[in-house]
């Protein structure tokens, strides 16, 4: 018991040294800095109190054997209970003076969050659109021709702020990176939004955060916070329609994938491929995942989901399209080449 | 017409006591033997066993759907299960949880309490109180008969709209839910409406609001609470069932609904919820703390008061659940600032319990035990609950696993613990025999560290970015090791938990022989025989302090004069309890149970056609109007005085 | 009792059945009141709740319920509280048959306002299925049926009982007192309603 009074302190410090990719115990970004180091102040004062209520038990513990009469309503104890009753006082006005301390400390960062580009930089603009279960991503510019449209991955070039709006297409669901910033839900009907400051260069991940049926838990989001000039030429290779297939093989995949089922759902800038309802495939290749998280991109994770996006990810809006081993080596190939 | 006055019937007093007394009180009392009595019963102290049972049950199923689902998280990508049954699995376990085992087991408790401790012979309205008990049982039974049909509910807890719409949850499962919703809410509130009356118009004369029992102010603060917000979850859930069946749009945006309309609804009953489970064990932790630091609780009036402001600000917090939604900042930080009010009762209760301790002779019985447990524990979880107060970190650690360690370090160290402390301390008075101590101590300690080891690592788990409800988690995220260990946990706990139930069932049969009172303990529910006689207390007693039987070592002063062949209470004055009036007590009847199963006709074919509800309603008027028609001819009190 | 006693007092001079708050149906009664008058009040919330977020109300193209049979049955359930008022006093002087004079011309009344209760959904004007401002105001309005006819049945039974053996005693005075409180929280809820339903949106719109 009283070990792990102590325990707190040295695990901010454990937590927040080893910050991985999904972390809350990171300052990656303005937002989520302010906020741990709220959290490491509320973690302290709730840790010192903590600290005093156990000390009081075990004092209670030891001094067992009072000199109240058994069982009697001690009338003897009145002097006694007199130190005790200024404990009490001192213990209330303890508790609220620190809740009052809090409370301001959590206004101010909330405060601070709500300005979070003080300077009024200019924004890069993204709508962010949940499915169940994947995102819909467009960057918008002031010229919409030069508008970008990808899927389950964002980049955001460090120290330029960005404004996300969300909404939601079906249920209510929730953006998070928690190295980036807090969450914020999307919800159908409304538009939230959410401004984040990167500030150093990584690759993070995000995670849907508000159960939203059965593949809540693969519904994630990869966030690389790069350079400006590194994040500048991913925009300008997002812009570029996809590249014609080079090989036969692509060929063979490229004829199938723009004439057969998957040109109802998915987009390939460029082909005839147009759907609106699934991920954008046109720079496919160029991400990390697919299917929001769910496999890595490579080949062995292209075959695996397209010959079977059920297995998985048990339920998701794919069907199982039942390509022959020639046509998955092919629109395998071809997917390849979407960087 | 012949007006009896009322020194010509029989009734206690002078020349009826003891044993005379006694045979003459069972006679009346007395339920018929055997399975019809069992049915027709109205004694509160038969339905509250039942209802404790029930609740147990209850617990055990949802704690193996715990389990269930803690072996599937033991590893990452673990694929033993579909996310069909594991969206089915916390659902089951959530809704099992708050609505079939700790919100009912605390009303439970206080069926089989309250009387007792304010030393009346009965519940009033005995025949709700039976009522009451069919409809958990059927909304129980109903929801996991469902879930064995693989159509259980399996949109969460709080089944957010619109994933629980029509649109997006097709099928039976979430009407079940709401349905379910529906029985237990009737349940929940005709209990809350018996202890109202029973509480502030059956105490014994003399125990007036400022010496009434603490579990007593709990039961009558949450029995409050239970009325004014479980209208909220019982219109939520009705118009969800609407916009299910027969096409409405609460919660369609595309036609002017909203989704966070059931979201406020939802958690304006959701946020007092937890303290309706939480106020009644903080009601045993004081008797437990008292009786074993063989001293007063420290500062009555203070823990009265805290009680009250718990149940006050618990209406005005439940925002602090939506802080991810959107809505206006500044609004925001009045809800911080509210939730981080309610700690300061909390607080104030958690100083005055150790000083009670600390300026008594505490004896560390198991009870006690589970009151430190319940110390050591909750105040974590209530810190844990500080933090999320705050709208940034909120905003960080919503829906994570922080938040799940958060809950399941108040709801079982705030609830469990003290449960399971108090079924220590009442079981003699349950059964007439004290538990084991060395099984009792065994399943504490197992239970102790089986629950911390199975619940602080998800603190972690949560800042490591574990999102809570997904069914699986990729493996380089770090998280693996941790869940194997809150697992591991998790299956201490239970094993703890069979221990704990196999003492009680050997007890039962074995245990020692308990007195009246074994603890020597001071409230009046100790003052009659170990298990308590149908009729409570031969004569009604008399009070003059909180403390009764410490006070009175050497004679209990009583009243008497209540009639002895028929079923009569004392009512008494709402502030002074000084007596009123003599009431008379429902004779057993079957008219609840056919009421209750009526309206479960009603409820599970409203599930599939809305005329249900217009159709049912003729039985159920028809079992109603069977139930208050007198039966017996008028009997021979003063009719027209 | 394990302990010895001492008798303090007796009780058997004790009335058997008191009015108000000295009676437990009361208690129930007035518990009862919570829960309904929650349940309205949360109603209500939705229905402004769902109106905070309209640029008209009742939304375009629909057009306010007509208020006639509305406003009808009002005047009926308010003339409805002078018999109800008469009968709460027979009661409590416990003349039976005074009482049940009045609480017949109640329920007589109540029949009467069946009709223009029928009438009232047809003057809404618009349907549950329509959209959210449909089903606000049809909800209220069936949640108020529901009050109203539970009260319409449960006085029917009361008066009912009234001419049997039963009637001879005390404690169904009591209970007939405690039906003519119920009557008035029935109008008092429907009052706001009846606003709400029938005016507000003329107001706003
Ligand atoms: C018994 C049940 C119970 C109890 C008692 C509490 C008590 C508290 N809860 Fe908890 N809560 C739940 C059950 C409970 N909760 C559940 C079930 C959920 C999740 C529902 C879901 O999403 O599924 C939840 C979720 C929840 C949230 C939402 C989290 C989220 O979803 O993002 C918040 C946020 O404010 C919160 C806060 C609090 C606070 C401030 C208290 C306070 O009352 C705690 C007060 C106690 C103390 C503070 C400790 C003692 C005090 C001291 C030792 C004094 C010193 C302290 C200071 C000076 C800081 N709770
Ligand atoms: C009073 C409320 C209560 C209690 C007591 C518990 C008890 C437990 N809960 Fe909790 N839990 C909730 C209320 C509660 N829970 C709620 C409201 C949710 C949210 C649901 C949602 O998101 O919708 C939740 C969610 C929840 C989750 C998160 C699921 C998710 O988000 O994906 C987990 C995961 O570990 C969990 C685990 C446990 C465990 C291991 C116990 C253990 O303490 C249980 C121990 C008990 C037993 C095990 C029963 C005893 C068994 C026997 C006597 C038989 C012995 C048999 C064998 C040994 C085989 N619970
Ligand atoms: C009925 C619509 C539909 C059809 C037809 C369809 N898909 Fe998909 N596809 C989807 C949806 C929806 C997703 C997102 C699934 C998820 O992540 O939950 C998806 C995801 C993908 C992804 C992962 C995209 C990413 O960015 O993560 C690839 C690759 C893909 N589909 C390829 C194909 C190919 C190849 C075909 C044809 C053989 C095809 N799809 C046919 C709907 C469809
Ligand atoms: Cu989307 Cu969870
Ligand atoms: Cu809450």
């Amino acid at each position: 018991m009283r070990r792990r009074l102590l325990l707190p302190i040295p695990l901010f410090v454990l937590v927040s040294g080893c910050a991985g990719i999904q972390s809350v115990s990171d300052d990656a970004g303005r937002e989520s800095g302010l906020i741990w180091s709220l959290f490491v102040l509320f973690g302290i004062v709730t840790a010192i109190f903590y600290v005093a209520v156990i000390a009081f038990l075990i004092a209670a513990y030891w001094r067992r054997g009072g000199s109240n009469q058994d069982g009697l309503p001690d009338e003897g104890g009145v002097t006694r209970e007199r130190s005790l009753r200024t404990a009490f006082f001192l213990w209330t006005g303890a508790v609220i003076g620190s809740l009052s301390l809090l409370a301001l400390a959590s206004y101010f960062t909330d405060r601070g969050l709500a300005s979070v580009n003080p300077e009024n930089k200019p924004m890069v603009g993204i709508d962010l659109v949940a499915n169940q279960w994947w995102w819909d991503v467009r960057y918008h510019y002031d010229d919409p021709s030069q508008n970008i449209r990808t899927a389950n991955e964002i980049h955001l070039p460090a120290g330029v702020p960005a404004m996300i709006s969300l909404k939601s297409n079906d249920v209510i669901h929730s953006f998070w990176v928690p190295n980036l910033a807090g969450k914020q839900d999307l919800i159908p009907g409304r538009i939230n939004d959410i401004v984040l400051m990167p500030r150093r260069i990584g690759h993070y991940r995000a995670q849907c955060a508000e159960y939203c049926g059965l593949q809540h838990a693969h519904m994630a989001l990869d966030v690389i916070v790069e350079s400006p000039a590194d994040f500048q030429r991913w925009e300008a290779a997002q812009r570029q329609p996809a590249p014609a297939p080079a090989t036969p093989l692509a060929q063979a995949g490229y004829a199938y994938v723009t004439s057969r089922e998957c040109s109802t759902c998915h987009n390939i800038a460029g082909t005839n491929a147009n759907g609106t309802v699934a991920p954008d495939l046109t720079h496919v290749a160029g991400r990390r995942t697919i299917a929001a998280g769910t496999l890595p991109m490579n080949r062995a994770g292209l075959y695996a989901w397209i010959a079977d996006p059920q297995g998985a990810k048990p339920g998701n809006n794919m069907p199982t399209v039942g390509l022959n081993a020639d046509e998955l080596h092919a629109v395998a190939a071809y997917l390849e080449t979407l960087k | 017409m012949t007006v009896l006055s009322g020194k010509d019937l029989p009734r206690d007093g002078e020349q009826l006591q003891g044993p005379a007394l006694d045979a003459r009180l069972a006679r009346t009392w007395g339920d018929a033997p055997g399975l019809w009595g069992w049915i027709t019963t109205t004694d509160h102290k038969r339905i509250g066993i039942r209802y404790i049972v029930t609740g147990m049950v209850f617990l055990v199923l949802a704690g193996l759907s715990a389990l269930w689902m803690r072996l599937q998280l033991a590893t990452p990508e673990n694929s033993m299960m579909t996310p069909d049954r594991y969206n089915q699995l916390f659902t089951m376990h959530g809704t099992t949880m708050m609505f079939l085992f700790a919100v009912p087991i605390m009303e439970a408790m206080a069926i089989y309490l309250v009387p007792l401790m304010i030393g009346t012979r009965n519940i009033s309205f005995p025949r709700l109180n039976a009522f009451s008990y069919w409809m958990y049982l059927a909304g129980g039974v109903m929801i996991w008969v469902a879930f064995v049909l693989n159509i259980g509910p399996d949109a969460g807890w709080f089944s957010y709209t619109p994933l629980s719409g029509p649109q997006f949850s097709p099928g039976k499962r979430v009407d079940i839910w709401a349905q379910m919703i529906t029985f237990t809410e009737v349940a929940a509130l005709a209990v809350a409406v018996e202890l109202v009356a029973t509480i502030l118009k059956q105490r014994a004369p003399g125990m007036t609001l400022a010496r009434m029992p603490l579990f007593v102010w709990g039961a009558l603060v949450t029995a409050f609470m239970v009325i004014f917000s479980m209208p909220s979850v019982a219109l939520a859930s009705s118009l969800l069932i609407a916009d299910r069946l027969i096409g409405t749009h609460f919660y369609n945006a595309a036609e002017h609904g909203d989704p966070l309309l059931w979201q406020h609804l939802f958690w304006f009953f959701g946020h007092p919820e937890v303290y309706i489970i939480f106020l009644p064990a903080t009601g045993f932790v004081s008797h437990i703390t008292e009786a074993f630091s063989r001293r007063p609780v420290f500062a009555y009036p203070a823990m009265v008061l805290s009680l009250v402001t718990t149940g006050l600000l618990a209406f005005g917090v439940w925002v602090h659940h939506m802080f991810a939604t959107g809505l206006p900042r500044l609004g925001y930080s009045f809800y911080t600032a509210a939730t981080l009010a309610v700690s300061i009762p909390a607080a104030i209760q958690i100083f005055c319990w150790i000083a009670t301790m600390w300026d008594g002779r505490p004896r560390f019985r198991v009870p006690l035990l589970y009151v430190v447990a319940f110390i050591v524990t909750f105040v974590i979880g209530g810190l844990s609950g500080v933090m999320q107060a705050s709208v940034p970190i909120d905003l960080q650690v919503h829906d994570t696993y922080f938040v799940v360690a958060h809950f399941h370090y108040v709801l079982v160290g705030g609830a469990v613990f003290p449960l399971l402390g108090a079924f220590t301390y009442w079981f003699p008075k349950f059964t007439g025999r004290m538990m084991d101590d060395r099984l009792g101590k065994i399943a504490f300690w197992m239970i102790f560290i089986g629950f911390q080891v199975a619940f602080f690592p998800m603190h972690f788990l949560g800042l490591m970015g574990m999102p809570r409800r997904v069914y699986t988690y990729p493996t380089n995220m770090g998280w693996d090791e941790l869940n194997l260990l809150a697992t591991i946990g998790s299956f201490v706990v239970a094993a703890a938990f069979l221990v704990f139930i196999v003492n009680a069932i050997f007890s039962l049969a074995r245990g020692a022989v308990a007195g009246a009172n074994p603890w020597d303990a001071p409230g009046l529910e100790w003052a009659t025989s170990s298990p308590p006689p149908q009729y409570n207390f031969p004569h009604i007693p008399v009070v003059s302090s909180r403390t009764p039987l410490w006070d009175n070592r050497n004679h209990l002063p009583v009243m008497t004069g209540l009639r002895v062949d028929d079923r009569e209470l004392l009512l008494t004055s709402v502030m002074e309890a000084i007596p009123d009036v003599r009431d008379p007590s429902a004779m057993p009847s079957a008219w609840p149970l056919w009421a209750a199963m009526a309206t479960t006709c009603l409820f599970i074919s409203s599930i599939f056609t809305p005329w249900a509800v217009v159709i049912g309603a003729f039985p159920v008027a028809a079992a109603l109007i069977g139930w208050f028609w007198p039966k017996s001819p008028p009997g021979p009190e003063p009719v027209i005085e | 009792m394990t302990l010895p006693v001492r008798f303090a007092g007796d009780l058997a001079e004790l009335p058997t059945s008191a009015f108000g708050h000295r009676s437990l149906t009361w208690w129930g009664i007035v518990a009862f009141f919570l829960i309904e008058g929650t349940t309205f009040a949360l109603a209500i919330g939705t229905y402004f709740y769902l109106m905070g977020g309209e640029q008209t109300w009742p939304p375009a193209p629909f057009s306010p319920p007509n208020p006639i049979a509305g406003t009808i049955f009002t005047v009926l359930l308010l003339l409805s509280e002078i018999p109800n008022t008469l009968a709460k006093r027979a009661a409590e002087r416990k003349d039976l048959r005074a009482l049940r004079k009045y609480l017949l011309i109640v329920c007589a009344m109540c029949a009467v306002m069946v009709i223009p209760r029928a009438f009232e959904f047809a003057s809404l004007n618009v349907s549950w299925k329509d959209n959210a401002y449909g089903s606000v105001i049809w909800t209220l309005l069936f949640l108020h049926v529901t009050n109203f006819l539970t009260d319409f049945a449960d006085s029917l039974v009361l008066a009912g009982l009234l001419f049997t053996k039963h009637s001879v005693e005390s404690r169904r005075f009591v209970d007939a007192a405690e039906n003519a409180m119920y009557w008035r929280f029935v109008w008092l809820c429907w009052l706001p309603i009846y606003v709400l339903i029938y005016w507000l949106p003329r107001w706003v719109s």
